[in-house]
């Protein structure tokens, strides 16, 4: 189409988003920033329907009595719940979106190494996330997120089969994403890209791959051996033929507690990029925080067992996993010791991305800690499937990942868009979503600590006050995550075009234009300096006046 | 000459221009050089046979806990197999290994009708494999040895080395259990493998590859390899354990 000069005054630049348009182009596309954009729609439709199932769970537990629905259909909402927001979003959430989009503009490659096989491992998302919407709408599953045996294999009657297939689906997903990195990270680096050199979010998806590809086949096996059980009753760990549930349990924590590690360690990367450029400095201790990174994956390997404290595995056994769980606090709180060194003295900017940072460093700090009350063997058995639980790991996988996700959205949303997002609408965002967090989740630390059971859908009148408050905190937490999807669905028209580098910001990824071509350098970059060299980019751009819309 | 299968990637104009630069076809549009890209693929088998390690890892976990837990019970129902076919069946996988060897030694070296051979004979060497695993079935469904499928074990009645001790049916129907699922997984991979050397096979009548480009010889090597050595735990773990003649 052509149009007179003098009415269009610029041509519009060619990139990955206007360079083809239809639907065969997105879903035959084999360019990684179009497979990110792929499954941001995708995990965002299921976070839509896990938030469903969290309202739908906080509603009944608005009164002490079993009201709005009954005990089966509430072990139905509480396990789809967890199902989908374990499987569906916090797992592939950073990974395959921000992760997809910006390792190869990090480490300055054209694009994945597998490319179509990354294509694939959103096709095995789809379909098992297919498979897991038809099996809610077909009766769901009441098991609890765990599938424990032998209740998941001889006695429920629901759909056990069809979710274990969509997490084994899910599962195959994730393991070909984190493949694809470990092999992109290894072999696609532009030169000069040395690994000391590397952004710390590809670190962080580095050693998240590794648990990737070490930790989910084992809950596959454990998965189809549950499904071998189940129709054909191949005695595995049932103990009516024979088997023995805790072996069960110890296979499905192998993966499930590192699964814990694959969704805050791509987060932590994320808060690394987020802090030092809103400090405008470079992280403090890099070579501590790239390494805590794989300390965190390897010591969480060999933690699982502490989700066993009182399934009958010996004290011995109990002291070990407790010793080893505290080890894990330890390259956590190095990255977040250095986070705060690098704000020391740095000069800070208050932007929605820098916003949601703060909110993970405060979640993250209490989810962590109360992490370790639950190490502690004594104060384990008291609060052991009490809401205490609960609270601990929704300030992780909440309160951390998606508190981190968001924030990197925010950051990278000139980059994916080319638009920027109304800063006033994200800085409320943050700010609702914070209190919105603390208010639902903090009054179930008190809740389960002085006794109230989780997955149960009554409760003694005591405990209303409480529940009410984490009712009214999760409405207000509703409200905040909504309003993201539509000031940012809204930028993506109507948002100010963006300069390539909005906030000045160091890494490959913003040297080239918003949105990126669809082999995003024009020529192979060469690499010839530090990560986060904020204090040569400042010399140059005196920070004051980044061009960020207000 | 080697031409490319794949669909062709989505040039824009300036990397078609640094892509003019390549003339080995084979040379997917991402990569800088040819090096990069075998290193690529080799490695990501590398990394996927690691997972395959893992998924198999959590299989042999379960079976080597009930193992030693019900090591009498299981050591009778294993004194069932057929330890002629077994064998027979290792020395089969070892030789498609070998034949694989040659595969990759004449891939590398342009020996093409040397290629195609061993493709064949792995091939063959692999149905055969199969077959016999096939034949050890039947005679397990005869034997009422298949668990859920009206099984018992009428011999041995009692636990080898303890003639006052009998079998209890319920833990040799868990080692049958674990037998199916564990060889049958197993041969899974087989058919998978299989599927992968045909399509080699047709690419090697084709002469896509040469001593420059012959990646997918040595990596789909690098998985049968695997399979091979899966079973080579896999036999005496089953068949050889506390074997009494």
């Amino acid at each position: 189409m052509s149009t007179p000069a003098a009415i269009v005054p610029a041509v519009e630049r060619e990139d990955y988003l206007n360079k083809e348009y239809g639907v065969w182009s997105w879903l035959l596309t084999v360019d990684h920033k179009r497979i990110a954009l792929l499954y941001l729609a995708s995990v965002t439709f299921f976070f839509f329907i896990g938030g469903i199932f969290a309202l739908l769970v906080r509603l009944e537990l608005l009164t002490p009595a079993g009201d709005l629905m009954q005990a089966d259909t509430y072990n139905k909402a509480f396990t789809m719940h967890g199902m989908v927001m374990v499987f569906f979003f916090l797992i592939p959430v950073v990974p395959a979106v921000l992760g997809n989009f910006l390792i190869p503009l990090m480490i300055g490659a054209k694009d994945l190494a597998f490319p179509r096989i990354n294509l694939l491992s959103w096709y095995l998302y789809i379909f098992g996330g297919s498979l897991m919407v038809h099996c809610m709408l077909t009766g769901g599953v009441d098991t609890g997120w765990t599938f424990y045996t032998p209740f998941s294999t001889a006695f429920t009657n629901t759909k056990i089969i069809e979710a274990g297939l969509a997490a084994f689906m899910a599962g195959f997903s994730s393991i070909l994403t984190g493949l694809n990195f470990i092999v992109t990270i290894h072999r696609m680096r532009a030169p000069g890209m040395t690994w000391s050199r590397l952004p710390l979010f590809v670190w962080a998806h580095y050693a998240t791959s590794i648990i990737q590809i070490l930790g989910t086949p084992v809950i596959a096996i454990t998965i189809l051996l549950v499904a071998a059980e189940r129709l054909f009753h191949l005695g595995v760990f049932d103990p009516k033929l024979g088997g023995d549930p805790l072996l069960f349990q110890h296979l499905f924590w192998f993966y499930s507690h590192p699964a814990v590690y694959i969704m805050i360690l791509p987060s932590m990367g994320v808060i690394s990029e987020l802090i030092a450029c809103f400090s405008r400095k470079r992280i403090f201790g890099y070579n501590f925080v790239a390494l805590s990174s794989i300390g965190i994956a390897v010591i969480g390997f060999i933690v699982w067992a502490h989700h066993m404290f009182v399934a009958g595995i010996s004290l011995y056994a109990a002291l070990i996993f407790s010793a080893l769980t505290y080890l894990v606090g330890v390259p956590s709180a190095i990255k977040t010791f250095n986070w705060t060194a690098t704000m020391y003295k740095g000069s800070i900017r208050y932007d929605a991305p820098m916003l949601y940072a703060f909110g993970f460093l405060g979640l993250f700090i209490v989810g962590g800690l109360t992490g370790l009350f639950l190490a502690a063997l004594g104060i384990d058995v008291h609060v052991t499937d009490t809401y205490f639980v609960v609270a601990h790991f929704h300030y992780i996988m909440v309160g951390g990942t998606l508190m981190a996700y968001l924030g990197g959205i925010h950051f990278w949303w000139p980059k994916i868009t080319g638009r920027l997002y109304p800063e006033g609408w994200a800085r409320l965002a943050a700010l609702i979503v914070f209190v919105g967090f603390n208010l639902t989740f903090f009054p179930q630390f008190i809740l389960g600590y002085v006794g109230m059971p989780r997955r149960y859908y009554q409760y003694p009148p005591e405990f209303q006050v409480l529940n009410i408050l984490s009712t009214a905190g999760a409405t207000i937490l509703g409200l905040g995550y909504l309003l993201p999807m539509i000031y940012l669905t809204w930028s993506m028209r109507y948002g100010k075009p963006a300069p390539d580098n909005p906030w000045h910001a160091a890494g490959l990824e913003w040297t080239v234009q918003s949105p990126p071509t669809t082999f995003n350098f024009p020529q192979e970059p060469v690499v010839t300096w530090e990560a986060y060299n904020y204090d040569e980019i400042d010399d140059v751009h005196p920070h004051e006046e980044a061009p960020v819309a207000r | 000459m080697f031409t490319r299968t794949r669909r062709p990637p989505l040039h824009d104009s300036a990397a078609t221009a640094h892509h003019a630069a390549h003339d080995n076809p084979a040379l997917l549009h991402h990569f800088a050089e040819e090096s990069q890209q075998r290193n690529a693929a080799s490695l990501g088998m590398w990394v996927f046979l690691a997972q395959e390690v893992m998924f198999f890892g959590g299989l042999f976990c379960a079976y080597l806990i009930y193992r030693l837990k019900y090591f009498g019970d299981f050591g009778a129902a294993s004194q069932t197999l057929d330890i002629k076919l077994g064998a027979t069946n290792t020395i089969v996988l070892i030789g498609s290994s070998l034949t694989v060897v040659f595969a990759v030694w004449a891939a590398k070296n342009g020996r093409r009708s040397m290629l195609l051979i061993n493709l064949v004979l792995t091939l063959i060497l692999g149905c055969a494999f199969l077959g016999i695993k096939a034949v050890e079935y039947r005679s397990k469904f005869v034997e009422h040895h298949v668990p859920d499928l009206g099984f018992h074990m009428d011999e041995p009645t009692h636990i080898p080395g303890h003639p006052d001790i009998p079998v209890n049916q319920r833990h040799a129907e868990m080692f049958f259990s674990l037998y199916f699922i564990m060889t049958g997984l197993h041969a899974l991979h087989m058919i998978i493998g299989i599927g992968l050397f045909l399509w080699l096979l047709i690419m090697a009548w084709k002469g896509r590859y040469t001593p420059q480009y012959n990646t997918p010889v040595e990596i789909g090597g690098l998985y049968w390899h695997f399979v091979d050595l899966v079973w080579i735990y896999l036999f005496p773990l089953l068949y050889l354990i506390d074997r009494h003649p």
